[in-house]
């Protein structure tokens, strides 16, 4: 009896009856450390040991509620905020298609914590050990008796008192249990270095496992073909043209689209001269012409061409476009200037097509004219 | 107690056996070496398998070129074959929960064979989602996570939940499985002789001891799980009809599809399951647990669920009719007399006429015609998932995109093989653990439960 120690006392039973009427005589006794084993569960048993019902469906409530709001916010946040999308016309928080998402996410969360729960709180795992494991007790109750055991702990256990009422409640046997010390441990094995280290390792595998395959492992070859693909890119070096240059030069004297050539190159008299607008001053022209001017002109010439720049003299200021000089200018002079330039001011004829340039023109004859009007100009 | 009483039920386990020949009777599987038979059985799903095996190897190589499916039926026998084992799997979960939510003891006895083939049927479906993607090692892409890319999965798509829906069948489907199967483990790990077999029971059964302070929280947790399984059963083939209802296409946009959708899986899941208990209680004289009256509750589900199905099919017609709308109206009576009149015949007779003759008592209590019409039904019901697809996408709005859908070789060769692979699972499951619940087979049997003398 040195290394062994009484666990409790085991009755075993025939019937479903006489383990019913053995439990509900063992809990009118006033024994609290007591179980009832049977190899399938018993109609009646919970109300015969007094057992409180099983508050297992709260848990499921609680993580049910947990994984629906949690499923919600995510959705919400991914769609709404962290990268919104309009996807058929819906808006950012389509709470209807969002319903089937949440639904599954609230039975997944739910079913694994209830039985997670359960395998860790009310069935005491990792400690897989227990002293009834591997006895002749447990190896009849798991097959087609029906067996109880009062614990040698219980504050009323007493075994001549325990044998004989066990006998009179009709017991086929009636016998000790014993275990092993260094075999059986009973403390809580959730919190040892070891399982813990078991969870940490878990993790880091599934999770690092995770993060390589999606992360490293699907953008390495052979699975980066949609990213490196057989063929020139523009501005790329091609070793197969003799120039060395991916891209090909367009055959010589190729015109481009829509390609104008400006016959007033360095002859602005004669652009004065020869070049008439061709719009007149509708207000959809002269709409355009503002927009055009207030874009590229104003920033040296000023919203009202004073020559008022607002770039503060870090380029220098042009004149004003009111002067006596460039009223007098035709509209041709003015083109002129637009297209090639003129001191320090560049060309803007890529930045405004022939028609923007007339527009502009027009837009400049409009400003001029609200600060020189005469008195028949007023209505 | 001698005189018979026509006021209690027909027994659930016939002939009154013992607890321990009920233990000895479900273990003797795991404990004898498998018969010439078993190999015979498991060389031909093997074959099959490996047939589709060799149908993947040439669409992973080749591409999806290889397949039938062409310019407008974009979805062909992959999606057929989804739907069809989705709906195989959906009887197991109605078995195993809906029937426990009910009360409906005889369910005892097949559940968790049921159970299981769920899980291999919906083990077989996920794989054709996965091949159709083209690029099944881009399958990652399905999740939301947080990638290089910065984006995330499109949740207002029915492609994306039924990654949830599936996903989330599988994990709850196979918890409650294993939850079941925990105090069997128990049981067989105190009867295992072997070391290894021990060491393996012992490691499952995660330390049960048939404690009634524990079978208190198991009997509400497995209660709580069959409150959680029953509307995501209904919730997952509700969801893969969104697949097709959602979209705008003639034939699929309909809001009958989920009802319509759900009653054909039980249909065809129930017929499947019927057709394999017919053998496992043959080959494993279990014809006193897994009874005839079993087998015609169950024929009494087929021919409920198939006259569902039926009412389905004449109320899409009378939709198409009464909605006015011509392409709709067009596409029915395209099912019905076009190009696939074949397939649409097929089905009608498969699920709707022949399940008609359960009707008759003898012929739901006859077990060689009953297989056959269960047959027949799951032929009818991979026919109604290949009309729906590809009938509406051959013909759709645009007359000059029609095209007519020819399956080729390989497609054929995968569809074989997702049966080989199902039946594989299904083989290696009856050899390696119970294929009927103990403990819920013991709790039924006659005098298994105290009869409260006096009450």
């Amino acid at each position: 009896m040195t290394d062994k120690n009484l666990y409790c006392y085991a009755g075993i039973f025939d019937t479903p009856d006489q383990i019913i009427n053995a439990a509900k005589k063992v809990q009118s006794d006033g024994y609290t450390k007591y179980d009832v084993n049977t190899p399938y569960p018993i109609h009646g048993m919970d109300s015969a040991m007094d057992l409180k019902p099983s508050l297992l469906p709260y848990v499921a409530l609680v993580v049910g509620f947990l994984g629906a709001a949690s499923a919600l916010f995510f959705m919400w946040w991914t769609n709404s905020v962290d990268y919104p999308l309009i996807i058929g016309g819906k808006p950012f928080f389509a709470l209807p298609a969002y319903i089937p998402i949440t639904f599954e996410i609230t039975v997944l969360s739910a079913s694994i914590m209830t039985v997670v729960t359960m395998l860790f709180v009310i069935f005491k795992f990792p400690n897989n050990s227990h002293p009834l494991h591997d006895t002749d007790y447990l190896k009849q109750v798991s097959v087609n008796k029906y067996g109880i055991v009062i614990l040698a702990d219980d504050p009323k256990f007493d075994e001549s008192n325990i044998k004989q009422v066990f006998a009179s409640l009709g017991a086929s046997q009636v016998f000790p249990i014993f275990y092993h010390e260094e075999v059986i441990n009973f403390k809580p094995r959730i919190f040892e270095p070891k399982f813990i280290w078991f969870l940490i390792i878990l993790f880091v595998l599934v999770s690092g496992s995770t993060y390589i395959t999606l992360n490293k492992l699907m953008f390495l070859p052979p699975y980066n073909w949609m990213m490196k693909q057989n063929k020139v890119i523009v501005q790329e070096k091609s070793e197969f043209f003799k120039n060395g240059k991916g891209m090909r030069m367009p055959v010589e004297g190729t015109v481009a689209r829509g390609f104008l050539p400006y016959e007033f190159v360095n002859k602005p008299e004669l652009a004065a001269k020869d070049l008439l607008n061709p719009l007149l001053p509708t207000k959809y022209n002269l709409e355009l012409g503002k927009t055009k001017y207030n874009i590229y002109c104003s920033p040296c010439h000023g919203y009202h061409a004073e020559g008022d720049s607002r770039l503060r003299g870090q380029f220098p200021n042009p004149p004003s476009l009111h002067s006596e000089k460039v009223r007098s200018w035709s509209d041709g002079r003015i083109f002129h200037v637009i297209t090639e330039g003129q001191n320090v001011m560049p060309s803007y004829s890529s930045q405004l097509s022939r028609e923007e340039r007339w527009a502009v023109i027009l837009y400049v004859r409009a400003l001029q004219r609200s600060l020189n009007a005469k008195e028949s100009d007023l209505p | 107690m001698n005189t018979v009483d026509y006021t209690q039920e027909v027994p659930i386990v016939e002939g009154r056996p013992t607890l321990q020949e009920i233990n000895e009777l479900i273990a003797k599987p795991l404990d004898t070496k498998p018969d010439k038979k078993f190999y015979i059985a498991l060389a031909v799903t093997l074959s099959m398998l490996t047939l589709g095996v060799i149908g993947l190897g040439l669409s992973f190589y080749y591409g999806t070129g290889m397949w039938g499916n062409n310019n407008p039926v974009g979805w062909g026998f992959p999606i057929v074959n989804f739907v069809f084992w989705v709906g195989i799997g959906h009887a197991g979960t109605l078995i195993s929960a809906i029937l426990f939510l009910f009360r409906q003891k005889w369910r005892n006895g097949i559940a968790r064979f049921a159970e299981g083939m769920t899980i291999f049927a919906v083990m077989t479906a996920g794989i054709f989602p996965l091949i159709h993607i083209g690029r099944p090692w881009l399958a990652g892409y399905l999740i939301p996570y947080p990638n290089q890319h910065s984006l995330w999965v499109d949740f207002n798509s029915p492609l994306v939940w039924d990654v949830f829906a599936v996903s989330t069948y599988f994990a709850v489907s196979f918890i409650f499985w294993y939850v079941g199967l925990i105090p069997d483990l128990a049981t067989l790990r105190d009867r295992a002789t072997s070391k290894i077999k021990k060491t393996v029971y012992s490691l499952f059964s995660l330390g049960w001891r048939h404690s009634n302070r524990h079978w208190q929280h198991y009997e509400m947790v497995y209660l709580v799980l069959a409150g959680f399984a029953t509307p995501l059963v209904l919730s997952v083939h509700t969801i893969v009809s969104f697949d097709f209802a959602v979209a705008i296409l003639p034939g699929w946009h309909s809001t009958i599809f989920p009802p319509y959708f759900v009653a054909g899986a039980v249909f065809s899941g129930f017929a499947m399951v019927q057709n394999v208990l017919i053998f496992i209680r043959k080959i494993f004289n279990y014809e006193h647990i897994i009874t005839i009256n079993t087998l015609d509750r169950m024929n009494k589900i087929i021919i409920l669920t198939g006259s569902m199905v039926g009412y389905a099919y004449a109320m899409e017609f009378f939709t198409a009719w009464y909605s006015g709308v011509q392409p709709e109206q067009f596409t029915f009576i395209n099912r019905a007399f076009g190009p696939y009149a074949w397939a649409y015949w097929i089905m009608v007779s498969c699920n709707v006429l022949f399940p008609q003759l359960f009707w008759f008592k003898k012929i739901r209590r006859s077990i060689p015609i009953m297989f056959i019409i269960a047959v027949l039904v799951n032929v009818g019901m991979w026919f109604e998932r290949f009309v729906i697809t590809v009938t509406s996408l051959s013909r759709d709005y645009l007359p000059s995109s029609w095209a007519y859908f020819k399956p080729t070789f390989v497609d054929m060769a995968i569809l074989i093989g997702s049966f080989g692979f199902f039946f594989t699972w299904v083989l290696l499951f009856t050899k390696s653990l119970p294929v009927v619940s103990i403990a819920e087979i013991k709790s039924v049997i006659h005098g298994a439960q105290p009869t409260h003398e006096g009450h």
